[in-house]
C-alpha cells in the first residue's frame, strides 16, 4: 500500500513538474501489464494524455489475460507491457502489429537498443532491464569477516559460516515456490553451467544432462540452508524473509532490489546493512548462473490505425526522458530511457550484463520447458526421487505438451 | 399438466439450459479433440537490448494459412486423452512391467500427472464429504437445543467459514500455519520440534488442507440438516420418549432417518464440489505436495504457453469424474422415484 502510494505521488509530482506534457491523442488506450513500480509509473504516464480514455489494467496475473485480451477483432487491450519470455506467447500467436511506421513517425528519442526487431520488423519497444543478482546483508557479512560471494560454491560456505556462528539458522533465501518461481531457479543454474534447453535447432528437450543434474545437486544443497517451507516461497515471501531479518543472502530480482527495505517495519539493521551485487556464477564456470529480461510494451494488431497511433504516443509518454529527472522513478528500475543515470540499486543488473549472463530464451516452446519444469522438480527438491528421474520427468511432460502444440512431431 | 402447457413452460429452461450447460460441454469435447497446428518454424535475426542473435519463432505467414484451411486445427482423436499428462497408458504400461510388486508400481503411477492429482482428490474426497456431513449435523442438534435467543447468534457465527471466500480463507489459515505463525509455531512447541514445518510435509499439507475442507464446508451441512430439523414429527419423537429411548437412540433411529433424504442431497452436492477441489490448493501455495484435476486445468492455462486442448481434455475427464462418483446416489434417486409410482 505504501509503495502505491508513494508512485501515484511521484507522478502526480512528476505531471506538476513537468506542466502536464502535451499529449494529446484522438482513440482509446487500453493497456495490460504486470504491476511492480516501474511498470506503474509508464501505466501513470501514459494517462496522463488527454482527448482519449486511457485505461490500465496492471496486475500480477496479466499474462494470463493479455492473448486473450488481444485476440478479439476489435481487441480489449491496445497495447500490452510484456517482456522477452511473455511477447512470445503474443508472437506465437499472432496478435501484436509491426511497429516500424510508427517509430518513424513519433519514435523520436528512442534509443536505438530499445527497439526489439524479429526479421527485422519491430515489434516491441523496451524500456528497462531486468536480471536476478546477488542481494546480501553486508553487516552479517562483515562481522564474520567473509566477502560478498561471487559464485555459489562461496555462496554455501559463507551460508555455513554463518549458521556456525548462530547468527542466523536459514540464512539463504530463494524463490523456491512450485512452479514457475522453481522452473526459472533452475534455468539459471542450469545456464550458468553451460547448459542448454533445447538440442540445438530443434525443440527437442535437452535438460537431462550433466549439466541439469549438476543444477539440481547445487540447488538441493542450497535449500539445506533455507526455510524449511521454500517450496511455497516466491518473490514477494523471500522478499518478506529478508525484511524480517531472517535472510543474509539470496539471488533476487533487480526490479525489486530498490524498494526492497523501503517498506514499513523493516528493522533499522537491515536497512543499514542491505547490499546488492552481480549475479554468482556456478561450477567454475564464467557465464554467471543468471538470465537478463526486458520489459516493454507492444501494441495491438486487431486495433484501427488510429487507435494504434493513439497507443503508441501515449506508451511513448509513458516513458519520456523527462521521467528520469525524478530520483524516485530513476530509482525504479534500470531504465533503457535516454538520460537515465545509473543508481546504485542498478549495480547487479548492470554487473550481469557486463559478465554476458545470457538472455532468457525468447524460443516459442520455451513456456512449456518452463511448465514442465515448474510442475516436475519439486519432488526432488523434498528429496523424493533422483535429479535424473525429475530431468527425465521433464522431458516427458515437455515433450507431452510440445507434441500438443504441434512443436515436436 | 397438458404436454402441450409443459412445453411452453419449459421452454424458456430448456433453453437456457441448452445455451449454458450443453453447448460448453460440446464445445469443451470438441477442443479436446482437436490440437493446434504442427508449428512452422523458421529461425530470424532478433534484435534487443542485448544485442543481436539468431533465435527460431514461427513463420506467421505459412501457419495462417493452414489456421485459414482448418480453423479447428489438428484433429487427434483421443490421443491427447491418452498422453503422458493425462492417462498416460504407455507410461503406466511401461510402469507395470518395469515395477516390482505393487508398491513400487504404485509409487511409479505417483510420478504421472493425473494418477497424482487422483491419489489427492480421491482421498479429499472421501475423507472431507462424510466428516463434514457429521460435523454439520452435530452443530445443528447442538443449535437446535440451544435457548432460543442465543440461536440466531449462534447461526450466524457458525456460518462464517461458508460465508468467508475460499481463497481468503485458506491465506488467513496459510499465514497461521506457517513455520512463524501461531498455529505453526504451537505444533513445533507441541511436538518438541524447531525444524518441524506444515508446508514442507507432504502427508501434513494433505491433513491441512483436509482439515480446511471440512471447516469450510461443514456450515452447508449444518444449515440445510437444522432445516431440516424444525420438521421433525414431535409425536414419533415424543412415542419413543415414553418408549423410555435415550437421547442417542432418538438421534439414531428417529433424527437421523428423518434427514436420510437431507444427508443423501449433502452428500451429493458436496461430492461434486470436492471433487472438484481448487481454492486451497492455490491458497495454500500446496502444488508440490497435492494437485487435482482442476489445479491441472489451471496450470496448464496458466502457463507462458496456453495448453487449451489439455485443460479441455482434464475438464472432460472432471465431468466424467463426477458423473462416476454421483452415479451410486443418482440411481438410488431414480430408484426411490420409481417406487413412490
Amino acid at each position: 500500500m505504501f509503495l502505491k502510494r508513494l508512485t501515484a505521488a511521484s507522478a502526480l509530482a512528476l505531471a506538476a513538474a513537468t506542466g502536464a506534457a502535451a499529449c494529446e491523442i484522438e482513440a482509446r488506450v487500453s493497456i495490460v501489464g504486470n504491476e511492480f513500480p516501474a511498470i506503474q509509473t509508464v501505466g501513470a504516464g501514459a494517462q496522463e494524455c488527454t482527448g482519449a480514455e486511457v485505461t490500465t489494467n496492471l496486475t500480477a496475473d496479466h499474462q494470463k489475460i493479455n492473448l486473450a485480451g488481444m485476440q478479439g477483432n476489435p481487441a480489449e487491450y491496445t497495447s500490452a507491457i510484456i517482456a522477452n519470455s511473455s511477447i512470445v506467447a503474443l508472437l506465437n500467436e499472432d496478435v501484436i502489429r509491426p511497429l516500424d511506421d510508427l517509430v518513424a513517425e513519433y519514435g523520436a528519442g528512442l534509443n536505438p537498443n530499445q527497439l526489439v526487431t524479429i526479421d527485422g520488423q519491430i515489434m516491441a519497444v523496451a524500456f528497462m532491464a531486468n536480471a536476478q543478482h546477488l542481494v546480501y546483508r553486508k553487516d552479517v557479512l562483515d562481522a564474520l569477516g567473509i566477502e560478498p560471494p561471487k559464485t555459489y560454491e562461496e555462496m554455501l560456505a559463507a551460508a555455513e559460516a554463518i549458521r556456525a556462528a548462530g547468527i542466523m539458522e536459514n540464512p539463504i533465501g530463494g524463490a523456491y515456490a512450485a512452479g514457475w518461481n522453481l522452473a526459472q531457479e533452475f534455468n539459471n543454474m542450469f545456464l550458468g553451467f553451460g547448459g542448454q534447453h533445447f538440442k540445438p535447432g530443434t525443440a527437442e528437450p535437452n535438460v537431462n544432462s550433466e549439466a541439469g543434474a549438476k543444477a539440481l545437486e547445487m540447488m538441493k544443497a542450497l535449500s539445506e540452508y533455507m526455510n524449511p517451507d521454500f517450496l511455497t516461497h516466491d518473490s514477494n515471501a523471500t522478499n518478506a524473509e529478508y525484511r524480517a531479518g531472517n535472510v543474509a543472502l539470496m539471488n533476487m530480482w533487480g526490479s525489486r532490489a530498490a524498494t526492497l527495505v523501503t517498506a514499513e517495519g523493516v528493522p533499522q539493521e537491515v536497512v543499514d546493512g542491505f547490499a546488492i551485487a552481480g549475479p554468482m556464477t556456478v561450477g567454475g564456470g564464467d557465464i554467471p548462473a543468471s538470465t537478463l529480461w526486458w520489459d516493454g510494451w507492444t501494441v495491438a494488431k486487431n486495433i484501427s490505425d488510429a487507435e494504434a497511433e493513439a497507443t503508441f504516443i501515449a506508451m511513448m509518454n509513458g516513458i519520456k526522458p523527462a521521467l528520469m529527472a525524478d530520483d524516485e522513478v530513476a530509482s525504479q528500475a534500470v531504465w533503457l530511457i535516454e538520460g537515465y543515470q545509473p543508481t546504485p540499486a542498478a549495480v547487479g543488473v548492470f554487473e550481469a550484463a557486463q559478465a554476458g549472463t545470457i538472455p532468457y530464451p525468447m524460443l516459442p516452446y520455451m513456456g512449456l520447458m518452463h511448465t514442465a519444469l515448474g510442475n516436475e522438480l519439486a519432488d526432488f527438491m523434498q528429496g523424493k526421487e533422483s535429479a535424473e528421474q525429475a530431468l527425465a520427468d521433464v522431458e516427458a511432460a515437455y515433450s507431452a505438451a510440445a507434441r500438443e502444440n504441434g512443436y515436436l512431431q | 399438466m397438458k404436454h402441450r402447457t409443459f412445453f411452453w413452460f419449459f421452454l424458456p429452461t430448456g433453453l437456457a439450459m441448452l445455451l449454458f450447460i450443453a453447448a460448453p460441454i460440446v464445445s469443451v469435447v470438441m477442443q479436446s479433440m482437436f490440437a493446434p497446428h504442427e508449428a512452422v518454424l523458421k529461425t530470424v535475426e532478433n534484435c534487443g537490448p542485448f544485442g543481436c542473435q539468431p533465435e527460431t519463432t514461427i513463420d506467421q505467414e505459412a501457419t495462417r494459412q493452414l489456421r485459414a484451411e482448418q480453423p479447428l486445427g489438428r484433429f487427434v482423436g483421443l490421443d491427447i486423452y491418452i498422453d503422458r499428462g493425462h492417462l498416460a497408458f504407455s507410461e503406466v504400461a511401461a510402469a507395470w512391467r518395469a515395477a516390482d510388486g505393487i508398491g513400487d508400481f504404485l509409487s511409479r503411477l505417483g510420478n504421472l500427472p493425473f494418477y497424482r492429482a487422483m491419489a489427492f482428490t480421491l482421498t479429499y474426497t472421501f475423507v472431507v464429504t462424510p466428516l463434514l456431513i457429521v460435523l454439520g449435523l452435530i452443530i445443528a442438534l447442538a443449535v437446535n437445543t440451544l435457548h432460543r435467543r442465543l440461536k440466531g447468534l449462534v447461526i450466524f457465527f457458525s456460518l462464517l467459514p461458508m460465508i468467508v471466500t475460499p481463497l481468503v480463507g485458506s491465506l488467513i489459515l496459510f499465514w497461521m500455519i506457517d513455520s512463524r505463525g501461531i498455529i505453526g509455531s504451537f505444533i513445533q512447541w507441541a511436538a518438541n520440534d524447531p525444524d518441524l514445518s506444515l508446508k514442507a510435509s507432504t502427508g501434513l499439507t494433505w491433513i491441512m488442507l483436509i482439515v480446511y475442507g471440512i471447516w469450510h464446508s461443514a456450515p452447508f451441512a449444518f444449515v440445510v440438516f437444522y432445516a431440516g430439523l424444525q420438521t421433525l414429527p414431535q409425536d414419533q419423537l415424543e412415542a419413543a420418549r415414553i418408549d423410555g429411548a435415550t437421547r442417542w437412540q432418538q438421534v439414531r433411529f428417529v433424527v437421523v432417518p428423518h434427514l436420510m433424504p437431507l444427508v443423501t442431497f449433502v452428500a451429493l452436492i458436496q461430492l461434486m464440489d470436492n471433487f472438484r477441489v481448487f481454492e486451497p490448493i492455490v491458497g495454500f501455495n500446496a502444488s508440490a505436495h497435492a494437485t487435482s484435476l482442476s489445479w491441472i486445468i489451471f496450470n496448464d492455462l496458466g502457463g507462458e504457453t496456453r495448453q487449451l486442448s489439455a485443460a479441455s481434455a482434464t475438464s472432460v475427464m472432471t465431468i466424467i469424474g463426477v458423473a462416476i462418483l454421483l452415479s451410486p446416489v443418482l440411481v438410488r434417486t431414480w430408484r426411490d422415484f420409481k417406487g413412490k409410482h
